[in-house]
């Protein structure tokens, strides 16, 4: 068992822009974020001897050399898309808790924004996410070529099912929107956002939303996974992982023949993360859930289990994710208000909350929180953290 | 048909063999000789028995709209111009579901559990997409 046998001791971002673009590398980009986490925790590049890299966007081999990690001796990339982060989590907690490694640096930053944009390298390179081929032969020649439109296949099934409305979608987006007012690193800081403008906003892949849609970005972040024993002598308090695990829909690699349309990896995860850490979603004192798109906020938390399946639309009425309310999620505003970090931001929020680091948007006496992981075809993972 | 612009399919392997048949105007599934179970996309392995051995069948080319997105506005510059467009996924009378655009049926018209049978697009000389049109 995993269970508080490891922690997250050091976080670090770039902080995130979209124009005039980042200037620099997406390797130096996360080079920042990875010193930054070093800093943070207190550790010397020579003492990391694990790296788990983001796919498509970083070498453990190149962080190595940079960083001056002279005994590398655990290295892997999962190719979960921005499941990808605490799935990495889960390895890392793995490894040290096996003595396959002592500090693990899980890196990810990209040029989103200024870059290539996700809806080019979705439709130039079938590698790049493990569905591509199938996409490439099957949905793209229909015109059906972008997460969005993927998802919204979805979330047009939900609503028809379980009745979730579009202005359940816009109490996330609001919701997010709200939150990022309390982050001044958010992209979205200083632009409310009204359910009345939500449902003005222009329809993209409808039931999607303009505002239904994650901000591509440019910035990074990192943090670092070590022992309990070692945590304890480093500076900051140290942030347990209570419970952590990945799973894929099946089948994971095409969306519309899933027998149980509405699953996700986390359908497979979630169950087992809770039991690992021996507690309940109604723990929970906040939630970090991958926001790619609002609807994906509301399948998450049902394929979590902080509800049941067709209860996620009402679960995020009424300011119930919101500071103050029952569950708060994406304290920092997540990818739709704060920036697409690729799901590494919605880990440093939850090692930043339970730290009692929240400032303004601090959960009070947060002491338990889940942070989820989306990507590709609806890859999940998911973490339990506690102080 | 030459200034064809859109994302074309990979034509190769089992991909190549189920456009080949849309060339045709047929559309065929692949069914498992071992247990009969039907499969789209085309794979190597039935999934339920792990059967290498399979074959084509002819689909009765008719089911019902499961979901759909409309596409508003395009991602990609080579769907531009044809939004709206609502690439529709059918459940097909075989069990299995295929994703294609509807011919006669505008976007605000689609509802689920629509019956709807399959039509063809020949959008190159090589490449035949199979759509669907109202049963
Ligand atoms: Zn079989």
């Amino acid at each position: 068992m995993l269970k508080d046998k490891t922690c997250i001791v050091g976080i670090g971002e770039t902080g995130y822009c979209r124009k005039p673009g980042s200037g620099m590398t997406e390797e130096r980009l996360q080079l920042k974020a990875s010193v930054a986490a070093l800093q943070d925790a207190g550790l010397s590049g020579a003492e990391i001897d694990g790296i788990l890299a983001f796919p498509n966007v970083g070498k453990s081999e190149a962080f190595a050399a940079n960083l001056g990690c002279e005994n590398l001796r655990f290295a892997a990339t999962i190719h979960m898309g921005g499941a990808a982060p605490l799935a990495s989590l889960r390895m890392a907690a793995i490894a040290v808790a096996t003595g396959a490694a002592n500090h693990v640096l899980i890196p990810g930053g990209w040029n989103g924004y200024s870059g290539a944009r996700v809806r080019q390298t979705v439709t130039t390179d079938k590698n790049s996410i493990p569905g591509g081929a199938i996409a490439w032969d099957y949905y793209l020649p229909q015109g059906l070529t972008v997460p969005p439109q993927w998802y919204a296949l979805m979330a047009r099934r939900h609503m028809y099912e379980y009745g979730t409305t579009h202005e359940q979608f816009g109490a996330v987006a609001v919701a997010m929107r709200k939150h990022a007012q309390l982050n001044p690193g958010a992209l979205m800081c200083g632009k409310t956002l009204t359910m009345e403008q939500y449902m003005a906003s222009p329809m993209l892949a409808d039931p999607y939303r303009i505002n239904d849609c994650c901000l591509e970005t440019d910035g990074a972040a990192a943090f670092i996974v070590t022992s309990v024993e070692r945590a304890r002598d480093l500076g900051k308090t140290p942030i347990y992982i209570m419970g952590a695990a990945a799973g894929q829909p099946y089948p994971a690699d095409e969306i519309t023949n899933r027998a149980d349309f509405h699953q996700t990896g986390l359908t497979i995860a979630a169950p087992e993360a809770f039991r690992m850490a021996g507690i309940e979603p109604a723990d929970a004192d906040f939630a970090q859930i991958y926001d790619c798109f609002t609807f994906e906020v509301i399948q998450q938390i049902e394929e979590a289990g902080f509800c049941a399946r067709g209860e996620g639309g009402p679960f995020v009425e009424n300011g119930n994710i919101e500071l103050g309310g029952n569950l708060p999620i994406n304290t920092h505003g997540g990818l739709l208000s704060e920036a697409h970090s690729l799901g590494l931001g919605h880990i440093v929020e939850a090692v930043k909350q339970l730290r009692g680091d929240g400032g303004e948007r601090q959960v009070k006496d947060a002491e338990i929180g889940v942070v989820t992981g989306w990507g590709d075809f609806g890859d999940g993972s998911i973490a339990i953290l506690r102080r | 048909m030459s200034e064809y612009n859109k994302p074309l399919p990979g034509m190769d392997g089992l991909t190549r063999e189920f456009y080949d048949f849309c060339k045709q105007e047929d559309l065929h599934f692949q069914r498992c000789s071992g247990c009969n179970t039907f499969r789209h996309v085309p794979r190597e392995v039935c999934a339920k028995c792990n059967s290498f051995d399979w074959e084509w069948v002819r689909s009765s080319g008719v089911g019902t709209v499961y979901t759909w997105t409309v596409v508003e506005r395009a991602l990609h510059p080579a769907f531009v111009d044809d939004t709206p467009m609502a690439p529709v996924v059918v459940e097909m009378e075989e069990g299995v579901r295929l994703l294609a655009n509807m011919l006669d049926c505008p976007p605000a018209e689609l509802e689920i559990g629509m019956p709807v049978k399959i039509a063809y697009e020949a959008v190159t000389e090589e490449v035949t997409l199979p759509r669907f049109r109202r049963a």
